[in-house]
């Protein structure tokens, strides 16, 4: 259960190897998340997170979880919620691709919004059943400022988290009244291992702050957490700005 | 089509919402307002893996009377008192009959409840769930000891009888079992023997802590009614400063004139008595800091033979009735703890803790227990207790508590249930030591675990 400080005690990361995610994890488990499941695709970074949460004192599972596997979500998710409450799931898979490559090759392209729309309306779904039979706890998912107004530098990854965005928003309104809260989680640049290597944007910031802001808003109840938080009067601002303007800014 | 699920006896599931009176960590259950025994049995043995737990009215400030995703019956609707031996001041009830009822039909007979917590507005069952103590624990102990019998309804749907010495094991899990031995459905309550309905009390101030330590130490033989509201957010000589609300019944004799003539008449209206709560807008630091100034100008230096009512000398609070919501949306919490005589310093040490922290704790109560019972998980024992309401949004809450839990684990002492929403799980068993004995007879009872809240799985009892 969460208590009446806003900290949960079990979680659940779909996307385990998340830096976003490692960083939210990090800070719950300091307080009073013990019970962890980190499921995401084999690999060293999801056990070595594994282990640095057990350190913390946490008891940790690592679940096998592919998003684009979408035929296996309901067996794979359900055993986690079969052996207790989870009391937050956090949404944290996804791929930025490579606009330019991806914009030659349709499969590739097909891929993108596989794993972060495809694979979140699935995984989405037996989620958010599992948490209404609960009668409580929050699924947080992790869009992006890329789904308020797709840009053509990057619109195969933007018009995914827009379909993402859309759906965490109608899943989290038809969830009004059964004790779920759906958060959505819209990030700016965050310095993390998917934006290696690329050249910081503004207002760019960190896994730790973006931490900080989804716990802020797990505590508020809140339903969109922008991080950070001035991207929201950015974002209201760049969504009125007319295409012809749009598609010539520098982005 | 589809076919609502209802239970067929009609007792109206229904999803609701529910919180505890901190109004924080809701969650969503089927709920039922029984008004018959034989729906309440179905209710229990239909209950689904997430199971059922009983409410009353929901004046514990946390999670104990929720139960997300599972069934919680509401025991309001089961109200009837079924029985007055008015000659021995034995009453029995039904769980669900609240002690503002039972003091409206018992006073102007010359009889009070044994016990009542600082709301009049809790049922028979809560105060059989969460074995509650009022300003007499010193002399009176805790309300499950002054109950002769009670029904259980256990996880089997058969009602059980219980006493103290027929079934000793099962009466004291019951006794602060915070609902999971099962629905207590009626008990039978021994009364207190009172020649009128007013209170006679003194009422004094200490200057600081230590003051009012020595104070409450004296006057524990003196009086079978004693409180101290002590003011946690002034800081260096007046830390600590407080008022000490003593007293008993008072004798016909005592009473002025114009009382005499109806002198078993129940007041409960506490007009004149301003709690130290901001009724507008929300408490902070500020605020809080204006009321304590308030309350304790207010309160004489001494003043002695003070005649109250019970609505002014138990019950301020219930002067404003839904005043938990001047906390705002976020919601608040209480903090109480119980450490041994003894432990003076690690009291002191946690009130200057809270006051340098500068949380805004506005209704602080400081009393003494006496000698605890066999509850498994009953809170009252030998030592100071000291409680206190926060608003959740305080910065650095969760940190300033964890650390404050520890002090008190390591002088001995313990945390009330009732009250809790947020203790480390870990921190339980060693502040309750018959935990374990008491999840093993829970087992015993009900291997299914039919009884389940919230709470329950939060703090895994
Ligand atoms: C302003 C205020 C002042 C208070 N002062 C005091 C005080 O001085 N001393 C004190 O001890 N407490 C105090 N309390 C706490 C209160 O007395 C307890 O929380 C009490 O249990 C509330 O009773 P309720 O009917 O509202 O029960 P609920 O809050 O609805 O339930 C409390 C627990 O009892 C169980 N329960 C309820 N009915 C039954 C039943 N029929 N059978 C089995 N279990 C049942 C529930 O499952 C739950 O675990 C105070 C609370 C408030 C709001
Ligand atoms: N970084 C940013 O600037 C930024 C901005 C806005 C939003 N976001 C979003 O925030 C979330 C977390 O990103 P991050 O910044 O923490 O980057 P990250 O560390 O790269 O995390 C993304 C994770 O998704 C996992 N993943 C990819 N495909 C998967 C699949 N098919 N099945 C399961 N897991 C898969 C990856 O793990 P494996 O490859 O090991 O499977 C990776 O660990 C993403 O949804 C991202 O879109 C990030």
């Amino acid at each position: 259960m969460k208590d009446s400080l806003g900290a949960a005690q079990s979680l659940l990361v779909l996307g385990g190897s998340s830096d976003i995610a490692m960083a939210t994890a990090r800070k719950m488990a300091a307080l009073r998340t013990k019970r962890i499941y980190l499921a995401g695709r084999t690999s060293r970074q999801l056990e070595d997170n594994a282990a640095e949460l057990r350190q913390l004192g946490a008891t940790v599972e690592v679940v096998p979880f592919d998003a684009a596997a979408t035929d296996d979500h309901e067996k794979v998710l359900s055993q986690v919620f079969g052996a207790g409450d989870v009391d937050v799931v956090l949404m944290a898979f996804g791929v930025l691709g490579d606009q330019a490559e991806d914009e030659k090759d349709p499969v590739r392209a097909a891929a993108v919004a596989h794993v972060n729309y495809t694979g979140a309306v699935s995984s989405g779904i037996v989620v958010a059943q599992a948490l209404k039979k609960q009668g409580h706890g929050a699924l947080v998912v992790l869009s992006s400022v890329a789904a308020e107004r797709a840009r053509k530098a990057n619109f195969i990854y933007g018009s995914s988290k827009a379909g993402l965005d859309a759906f965490a928003q109608g899943l989290g309104d038809s969830l009004v009244g059964t004790g779920v809260h759906v958060m959505v989680v819209r990030p700016g640049f965050v310095d993390t291992k998917m934006t290696k290597g690329m050249e910081k944007a503004p207002l760019s910031t960190t896994p730790e702050a973006v931490a900080d802001a989804i716990l802020a808003g797990l505590r508020r109840g809140s339903h969109t957490v922008w991080a950070p938080g001035a991207f929201r009067y950015v974002m209201s601002g760049l969504r009125h700005v007319p295409r012809p303007i749009f598609r010539k800014l520098p982005m | 089509m589809a076919v609502p699920q209802q239970s067929s006896t009609g007792a109206g599931l229904h999803p609701e919402r529910l919180y505890g009176w901190g109004m924080t960590s809701p969650s969503v259950a089927e709920v039922a307002d029984p008004t018959a025994l034989d729906q309440l049995s179905e209710l229990v043995t239909g209950a689904g893996p997430r199971g059922v737990i009983a409410r009353g009215l929901g004046r514990s400030y946390g999670d104990p009377a929720q139960n997300g995703g599972g069934r919680v019956v509401r025991t309001t609707s089961l109200n009837k008192i079924l029985n007055i031996d008015i000659e021995r001041g034995v009453v029995t009830a039904q769980a669900g009959v609240s002690l503002h009822q039972l003091m409206s039909t018992m006073l102007p007979l010359g009889w009070f409840v044994p016990v009542t917590p600082g709301t009049r507005y809790v049922t028979v069952g809560g105060a059989i769930g969460a074995d509650i103590h009022g300003k007499n624990h010193h002399s009176a102990g805790s309300f499950t000891q002054h109950v002769l019998s009670m029904d259980l309804l256990g996880a089997d749907g058969q009602i059980r009888a219980l006493t103290p010495d027929g079934t000793p094991e099962l009466f004291w899990a019951t006794a602060g079992g915070m609902g999971l031995t099962g629905i207590v459905t009626q008990a039978t309550i021994a009364f207190k023997k009172v020649e009128t309905a007013r209170i006679k009390a003194d009422i004094w101030r200490a200057p600081d802590l230590d003051g009012v330590m020595a104070e409450l130490a004296a006057t524990d033989d003196k009086y079978p009614y004693t409180v101290a509201w002590i003011d946690c957010l002034s800081t260096g000589k007046n830390l600590g400063r407080s008022v000490l609300t003593c007293g008993d019944f008072a004798k016909l004799d005592e009473l002025p004139a114009k009382v005499r003539r109806e002198p078993r008449k129940f007041a409960p209206l506490s007009l004149g008595t301003v709690p130290p709560v901001p009724v507008n807008g929300l408490l902070n630091k500020m605020t809080g800091r204006v009321f304590n100034e308030m309350w304790f100008r207010k309160a004489p230096l001494r003043k002695e033979g003070v005649i109250q009512g019970v609505g002014a000398f138990f019950h301020p609070l219930d002067g404003i009735m839904e005043w938990n919501r001047v906390y705002g949306p976020a919601g608040f919490l209480q903090w109480q703890f119980v450490v041994p005589f003894g432990a003076e310093d690690t009291l002191r040490q946690i009130v200057e803790r809270i006051s340098a922290h500068g949380a805004p704790a506005a209704l602080t109560v400081l009393k003494r227990f006496g000698a605890g019972n066999s509850g498994y998980l009953s809170f009252p024992t030998r030592g100071w207790t000291l409680a206190l309401d926060f608003p959740t949004n305080t910065p650095g809450l969760a940190t300033l508590l964890d650390g404050l839990d520890e002090k008190v684990l390591e002088a001995g002492g313990r945390l009330y249930l009732a009250k809790d929403s947020r203790m480390r799980p870990e921190l339980l068993a060693e502040m309750y030591p018959r935990l374990e004995a008491f999840r093993k007879l829970r087992a015993e009872i009900d291997p299914h675990q039919v009884f389940m809240s919230d709470q329950a799985r939060r703090l895994h009892l």
